[in-house]
């Protein structure tokens, strides 16, 4: 009953302080790559203020189905990107997941996985939940590696759904299980 | 297909906007059979009162005039016969259009049991394929369908979508767990099965 739900190896899960996030947004999402890797939609740059009413309406409106969480460093407790769950189905113990890592520096050291298995035990210890879905783009190989150490298994592909520098893209879904999560413990 | 050719109009159905005298009543029906419902998808089956179908259509007709991210019509019979009223029969829509991939997801609903197979929803995905393929110009479209819904399986199939994805266990319904899975059907082969369906000179010469 006393682990620290909320704390990893290398990082920590903080509350969403939207005038803080939004200014990390409002940067981070000057960053075209980023956009590309988080998002399915167009790149496009947006401003502090827009970020943190956008932030504000979206948490205001999906209060009993979202989870999200500022990521802090442990070392230094700097914030460097963000994850929550995103639409959890409380009849049906099933939620999306999306984790975004807005300071480059810290890309592929393992700061990502690490904030992943914080919050599906938050996900399976707290919520109760029966699994948990993701999508990742065919092209963030090193996303589609980290979620694999994690647990998710691939359930499928939506062939040719991204359109980015005229090539087309799968949207790769993964899920992981409650049994497949408790037996990797 | 040409240009002439009704999008909006097939042999025994049409694709209409609300009727907001008739059809909440209607809707309202439906929305108390939880088999209709749960055909549809993982929501929490819930009946509606007229007042709030009413509602809902209000916010669907301020969802596609604003954002464009959804199309949406009413499923009516032609009720071209004497004896035959036009009547409501269902809705077909696609949501989460995402315009840069040229992506959408699909759903059908026909919601009286008594028009289950009847073949309303072939000609109705028939109508809306041609809709997202040949009038938004989509690229690819998406239908999420529980595994225990196997005729709406069976119609997609039928239409030339694949499985794609089968998000393990993730209904739970009567004690038990369910697939959800996920359909694809591309543009390219909707435009092959066009191309083998026309058959007859006339055709090809319009096209």
């Amino acid at each position: 009953m006393d682990t620290p739900l909320f704390q990893g190896e290398l990082v920590r899960l903080t509350a969403v302080e939207p005038q803080k996030l939004a200014e990390s947004f409002s940067r981070w999402s000057r960053d075209s790559e980023y956009w590309r890797l988080l998002d399915s939609g167009p790149a496009f740059v947006y401003s502090p203020q827009r970020s943190k009413e956008w932030l504000e309406k979206m948490l205001q409106e999906n209060e009993h189905n979202l989870f999200m969480f500022m990521i802090r460093t442990l070392e230094d407790d700097r914030l460097i990107g963000e994850v929550g769950l995103d639409g959890v189905q409380w009849n049906h113990g099933d939620t999306f997941i999306g984790i975004g890592l807005g300071e480059r520096e810290f890309w592929g050291k393992g700061y990502g996985t690490d904030a992943m298995r914080v919050i599906l035990r938050y996900a399976f210890n707290e919520l109760n939940l029966h699994r948990v879905s993701l999508n990742v783009f065919e092209y963030n190989r090193r996303a589609l590696r980290s979620y694999e150490k994690t647990g998710f298994k691939v359930e499928g592909r939506a062939r040719k759904f991204l359109s980015r520098e005229g090539n087309r893209w799968d949207l790769i879904f993964m899920g992981i299980l409650r049994e497949e999560w408790e037996k990797a413990q | 297909m040409s240009l002439k050719e009704p999008l909006f109009e097939d042999q025994r159905i049409r694709f209409t906007p609300f009727d907001y005298e008739k059809d909440p009543q209607i809707e309202s029906r439906w929305s108390h059979n939880p088999a209709y419902l749960r055909m549809l998808g993982a929501d929490i089956a819930r009946p509606l009162t007229p007042d709030q179908v009413k509602k809902n259509y209000e916010e669907i007709e301020k969802e596609v005039d604003e954002k464009r991210t959804l199309f949406y019509f009413a499923i009516r019979t032609h009720g071209k016969k004497a004896d035959e009223e036009e009547r409501l029969i269902g809705f077909a829509r696609l949501y989460w259009i995402e315009w840069s991939n040229g992506t959408a997801n699909i759903q059908l609903g026909i919601g009286d049991p008594g028009d289950w197979r009847q073949g309303y929803g072939g000609e109705a995905l028939r109508m809306l394929l041609r809709f997202a393929f040949d009038e938004l110009n989509l690229f690819r479209l998406m239908a999420v369908i529980p595994e225990y819904n196997q005729s709406a399986i069976h119609l997609f199939a039928r239409a030339g979508f694949s499985e794609e994805v089968r998000r393990r266990q993730a209904l739970h319904r009567d004690g038990r767990r369910w697939d959800m899975l996920h359909l694809g059907i591309l543009r390219q082969e909707w435009q092959a099965q066009q191309k083998s369906l026309r058959t007859s000179p006339a055709e090809t010469q319009v096209a």
